[in-house]
């Protein structure tokens, strides 16, 4: 337990020097989102209809951005060796680092969803409910997004290829996320698709560390 | 029974035979210092011994226990130094090594001691990224002193070290080897090593391609 959060404690630490990265994900999001306005016209009844995807994708979008440096960095200067070799088993290793990634990653995304989902024109019914499915599917996005960052390692343009990876596996907690939005806006039981997207993250959060720890395990032979 | 055993330990890399037929003993306080050429598997070798690869044929085995049996104990008892240096840039030289410690299980209270050990206890409040290359290999040295494994498996440990260094990393193998320690190191550098023994690995098996 001391071991896991000596690495929760240094990736924060990392991430919080390294604030760019933090930043550039935010900004990204902020920024991509308000280009929408301009693409699809100014008319606040379009704007409010595509409020949730448009957030959404571009959350997916964002996310993505910052995977490649999960496990990255450690793999190019050895810590992953040491990471391996450490007394804790490698998928609490893991577990630790995707939630460091998360609070650094997925928690300021949810802190500037609010914000667009005014500038969208979001009607307030659906924000709250937008935030909570956010805040349900944004870890499965880390977890699920940590299994090709550890695959790709020691390949070339691995940015690329976990979004080529990874995307895909994303549809379940885009369709269920919008879902949950468009259904608080139009009336209809939420319950329904928080409790999928709550589904999403537990399986997750037990397949996950499993699986990216046996890609890093193959990534040090 | 040995305490660390390897028996007819086959390497193979890339579809390579490294080396094959390997046998090793190694008893408390005994030293074995790996010799050949480039390629020859030496640093593959310490990987495999310490887990972090898997051999194609054979056994490693502590206290006639698989390794594979308990690999969490085995990670434990451990301390690998790779060709890299884990260092990272941004945070200081005390929390980079207070890093690896608590990682290994080991009390924070033994970084500034470690630190100054190595000749870096004035330097422990500046970042990693400041240090030039033979202070991150001193800095990947004091893991070593910070938290006790008794398997040292060192690969080319004295890569880019000053004279005074490898003096004291001579000094530290001593001090590691009489209280029972286990030390194998890969090095181009002669090391004084009381009573080290060399293990030669040939290098020339690699020609022919696994069937």
């Amino acid at each position: 337990m001391t071991a896991l959060l000596a690495i929760l404690r240094r990736d924060l630490r990392l991430a919080l020097r390294h604030g760019a990265d933090t930043l550039v994900v935010v900004l990204f999001f902020v920024l991509t989102v308000s280009l929408f306005p301009f693409g699809v016209g100014p008319e606040p009844q379009v704007l409010a209809r595509i409020a949730s995807g448009v957030i959404w994708v571009t959350a997916l979008l964002a996310s993505l951005l910052s995977l490649e440096r999960l496990f990255q960095t450690d793999y190019e200067d050895g810590s992953l060796d040491l990471l391996l070799l450490a007394p804790t088993g490698l998928e609490g290793t893991v577990l630790a680092k995707c939630l460091a990634h998360w609070l650094t990653t997925g928690v300021p995304l949810i802190v500037a969803t609010p914000l667009l989902a005014l500038f969208l024109g979001l009607p307030a019914d659906g924000v709250g409910f937008l935030l909570l499915a956010m805040l349900l599917g944004t870890p499965t996005l880390t977890l699920v997004g940590a299994i090709g960052a550890a695959l790709v390692l020691g390949a070339r343009r691995g940015g690329v290829l976990i979004s080529l990876l990874v995307l895909p596996l994303y549809v379940p907690v885009l369709i269920f996320g919008v879902a949950a939005c468009d259904a608080a806006v139009g009336g209809f039981p939420v319950r329904p698709h928080l409790m999928v997207l709550g589904g999403l993250f537990l399986a997750a959060l037990v397949l996950a560390p499993w699986a990216s720890a046996a890609a890093l395990r193959q990534a040090a032979e | 029974m040995a305490l660390l055993e390897a028996q007819d330990l086959v390497c193979v890399r890339g579809e390579r035979i490294v080396f094959a037929g390997l046998e090793l003993v190694l008893e408390p306080g005994e030293a074995v210092v790996l010799s050949g050429p480039n390629g020859s598997g030496k640093s593959s070798l310490l990987r495999l011994l310490a887990g972090l690869l898997r051999p194609a044929a054979g056994r490693i085995l502590w206290r006639g226990e698989p390794i594979g049996d308990d690999p969490a104990a085995h990670r434990a008892r451990l301390a690998y130094v790779g060709h890299q240096d884990p260092v990272k840039s941004v945070l200081s030289v005390r929390e980079n090594l207070a890093f690896w410690t608590r990682l290994k299980g080991g009390a924070e209270s033994a970084v500034p001691a470690a630190l100054e050990r190595l000749g870096l206890g004035a330097l422990a409040a500046i970042p990693g990224g400041m240090l030039s290359a033979g202070q991150r290999r001193r800095l990947n040295l004091t893991r070593l002193l910070a938290a006790p494994a008794t398997l040292w498996l060192l690969d080319e440990p004295t890569v880019g070290l000053d004279k005074d260094s490898v003096a004291t990393l001579e000094a530290m193998l001593a001090t590691h080897l009489a209280a029972g320690g286990l030390l194998l190191i890969a090095t181009h550098l002669p090391l004084a090593l009381a009573g080290a023994r060399e293990l030669a690995l040939p290098g020339s098996v690699g020609a022919d391609a696994v069937p």
